[in-house]
């Protein structure tokens, strides 16, 4: 019931909308996963719920049973097959199961407004925290809305709360990952952020710099349409960790808008890895639509290295402090 | 405890026009709003320590609305931007909707920046280190031109990165001062930066202004699905607290690599985009803006875009969105940012 399942818990917080929370939560839950562990993700935008369509489940709806909710499960643990492509790792590997909770869940039709005032946000807010039936999990991902203001003040205040009790695991509340964009307007509301952690006692467990650059798909030049490094001197200004650049990557955005396989022209070199396809495009559009796990698909897009490089140095940082 | 699936509560979109009694403990989660009309009386209220409060509470409108209205009695148009999603440019439009409209010498303009925990006008109009100066007729808004004042809570900050840190009912009572104690004067345009969402800040504004008239609604978005999704919720959001939409704008709309000036949908369109929501939803499509890095520069450095480059695309588009805006507002042609003006340039439309 409630928190007693989980081992550790995650913010992602920033002080702007629009960052890339959701994306940046998406795909750490999904690189997690496809460590091995099982993860939870909990949205508690309310007014804007977006995890629901990163995760292609939109049409999903909570399930009640005695006690509480049922989180809407993504995928269970089980064997992935390797992959013939050349930036892959060879073997099978098992993934932990994926689920998760939204709002979104619960609304009638996409479209309804959910116009609330504090004290329901609030409420709200507390009963995701204490009537979701997580299964085992090794790490819960709290996605946020922008801002500092009800949804975060009641989300510490139960999460301090709950974790602190003696019977919850030791250092449950393992921190937040703040994640900006590289230009100034963005850093100056993250910089609140980070004060609002500070002021909160909460750790940031570091800073992800979303949107630095764009690489252009016809011709490889890399463009910082957001400017660029923003993100890494805001951590350095509050002697907290920067955990690493993120570009944009249409090809992810076109894994979570259509479902579609990321594949890249050849000689696309993204961090020093070539990223081009082995099969040729002969497949065609129609091919790489088909089912499959979005965590396989995701294996395939060029930020996949990239997280699983960034959230193996995250878990071994919030190990360490065990 | 167990869970609910209940609709939500009805909210009562005239609330913050009625005075607020002082409670003695925090609201029960489906509260009525202790402004409410139904304040003590209804189902939820049984129990709740606040409950004889709210039910002997004077129902009357709140009386700081008169005030409200007279002050604002000088301001002719008042146009919100709005927007579910937070990071699609809602500021930046509001700035360019500003720069646009001030480019027209005969016109005075103010802007008021309503998101209390990110606000970003200040830094964008390069008025960050600014303060607010107190006279005896009230708070002075900062003037960036002869013409532009700027309100926002960043001037009220000791420092200019602490965190504002507060529930919901603080938020309304700054929104409140805004718009009764800031000596706005006589203007043209009112123009009001909203948070992303669809809580306080929207309904408190809304009530505020609803005595005094408002002209409608920009809501911007960005061409992906994950942010018209949002933006849906605020056309539901509008229709329900009847604020008439002026139209909806596309931000970020397709990027021209400065490299080899292949055009890539950063941000694709799979469902349409704006356009076609603006279609289904039969509201007026005002226009696209295309994602320029020195949009973004001209931000963080807070000079106006319009002024910096005013041969590129994207300032043409921006023109035009404006001048759309303008005409659903049924201004008189030529009043704001003239075709003429264009001409001279030598910018077709």
């Amino acid at each position: 019931m409630g928190l007693d399942n989980i081992n550790k818990i995650i913010l992602v917080l920033s002080g702007k909308g629009g960052v890339g929370k959701s994306s940046i939560t998406a795909q750490l839950a999904l690189t997690l996963s496809l460590q091995g562990r099982s993860i939870g993700v909990l949205d508690i935008d309310l007014t804007g719920p977006s995890i629901p369509r990163f995760f292609g489940i939109e049409a999903a709806k909570v399930r009640q049973a005695v006690g509480g909710f049922i989180p809407v499960p993504i995928h269970d643990a089980q064997p992935l097959p390797s992959r013939g492509t050349t930036n892959g790792d060879a073997g099978d590997r098992a993934i932990g199961a994926l689920s998760c909770m939204s709002l979104g869940f619960l609304l009638a039709s996409r479209s309804d407004a959910v116009i609330w005032r504090g004290p329901k946000k609030t409420a709200m807010v507390r009963q995701f925290l204490t009537d979701v039936m997580w299964p085992d999990l090794d790490y819960l991902l709290i996605d946020t809305p922008p801002g500092t203001s009800d949804e975060h003040i009641s989300l510490l205040e139960n999460l301090l709360k709950q974790t602190t009790s003696p019977t919850s695991p030791p250092n449950q509340l393992a921190g937040a990952v703040v994640v900006t964009t590289p230009q100034a307007i963005s850093t100056s509301d993250v910089k609140k952020e980070l004060n609002f952690c500070k002021k909160t006692g909460i750790r940031v467990l570091g800073v992800v710099e979303n949107m630095a650059g764009f690489v252009c798909p016809n011709c490889s030049e890399c463009t910082n349409v957001f400017s660029k490094g923003g993100g890494e001197v805001m951590a350095r200004e509050f002697e907290v960790p920067f955990l690493g650049s993120v570009p944009i990557d249409p090809a992810f955005v076109q894994l979570i808008e259509e479902g579609v396989r990321p594949v890249y022209p050849k000689g696309t070199v993204i961090e020093g890895r070539d990223m081009s396809s082995v099969e040729e495009e002969s497949n065609g559009q129609a091919n790489r639509k088909d089912g499959g796990l979005l965590v396989d698909k995701y294996r395939d897009c060029s930020l996949s290295p990239l997280f699983d490089d960034l959230v193996s140095r995250l878990v071994a940082d919030i190990r360490s402090r065990d | 405890m167990a869970p609910l699936l209940e609709e939500p509560t009805q909210i009562d979109f005239d609330a913050p026009l009625k005075a607020a009694p002082k409670l003695v403990a925090p609201e029960p989660e489906h509260c009525p709003g202790p402004e409410s009309q139904q304040a003590g009386k209804a189902d939820s209220c049984a129990g709740c320590p606040n409950q004889a409060i709210c039910a002997s509470a004077p129902k009357g409108p709140d009386p700081d609305i008169p005030l409200v209205t007279a002050r604002l009695s000088s301001v002719k148009h008042k146009i919100l931007v709005l927007s579910g999603k937070g990071g699609v440019g809602k500021s930046t439009f509001s700035t360019m909707l500003a720069h646009g409209f001030a480019s027209n010498k005969d016109h005075t303009i103010g802007l008021m920046d309503t998101d209390i925990c990110g606000p970003s006008i200040p830094k964008m109009m390069g008025v960050e280190e600014e303060t607010i100066h107190v006279t005896a007729e009230g708070w002075e808004p900062v003037w960036v031109n002869d013409n532009l004042g700027v309100m926002s809570v960043q001037f009220m900050l000791p420092g200019r990165d602490d965190a504002v840190i507060w529930r919901g009912p603080k938020k309304n009572g700054l929104i409140k001062k805004f718009l009764m104690d800031v000596t706005w004067g006589e203007l043209d345009f009112l123009i009001v930066d909203t948070p992303p969402g669809t809580s306080d800040e929207h309904l408190s504004v809304n009530s505020f202004l609803k005595a005094s008239g408002v002209d409608g609604a920009v809501l911007v978005s960005t061409p992906q699905e994950v942010s018209l999704l949002d933006v849906r919720k605020e056309i539901d959001f509008c229709r329900k607290a009847g604020i008439k939409i002026l139209g909806i704008v596309e931000n970020m709309s397709g990027f021209v690599c400065p490299g080899c000036k292949h055009e890539s949908q950063i941000f694709r369109a799979s469902t349409g985009g704006a356009k076609r929501l603006a279609q289904d939803e039969k509201i007026p499509y005002l226009g696209a803006v295309p994602l320029d890095p020195r949009i973004g520069m001209a931000c963080d450095y807070g000079e106006s875009f319009l002024d910096a480059y005013p041969d590129s695309p994207a300032c043409t588009a921006i023109r035009n969105v404006v001048r759309r805006a303008a005409e659903e507002m049924s201004l008189p042609k030529g009043e704001v940012l003239p075709e003429s003006d264009c001409a001279a340039r030598g910018i077709n439309r």
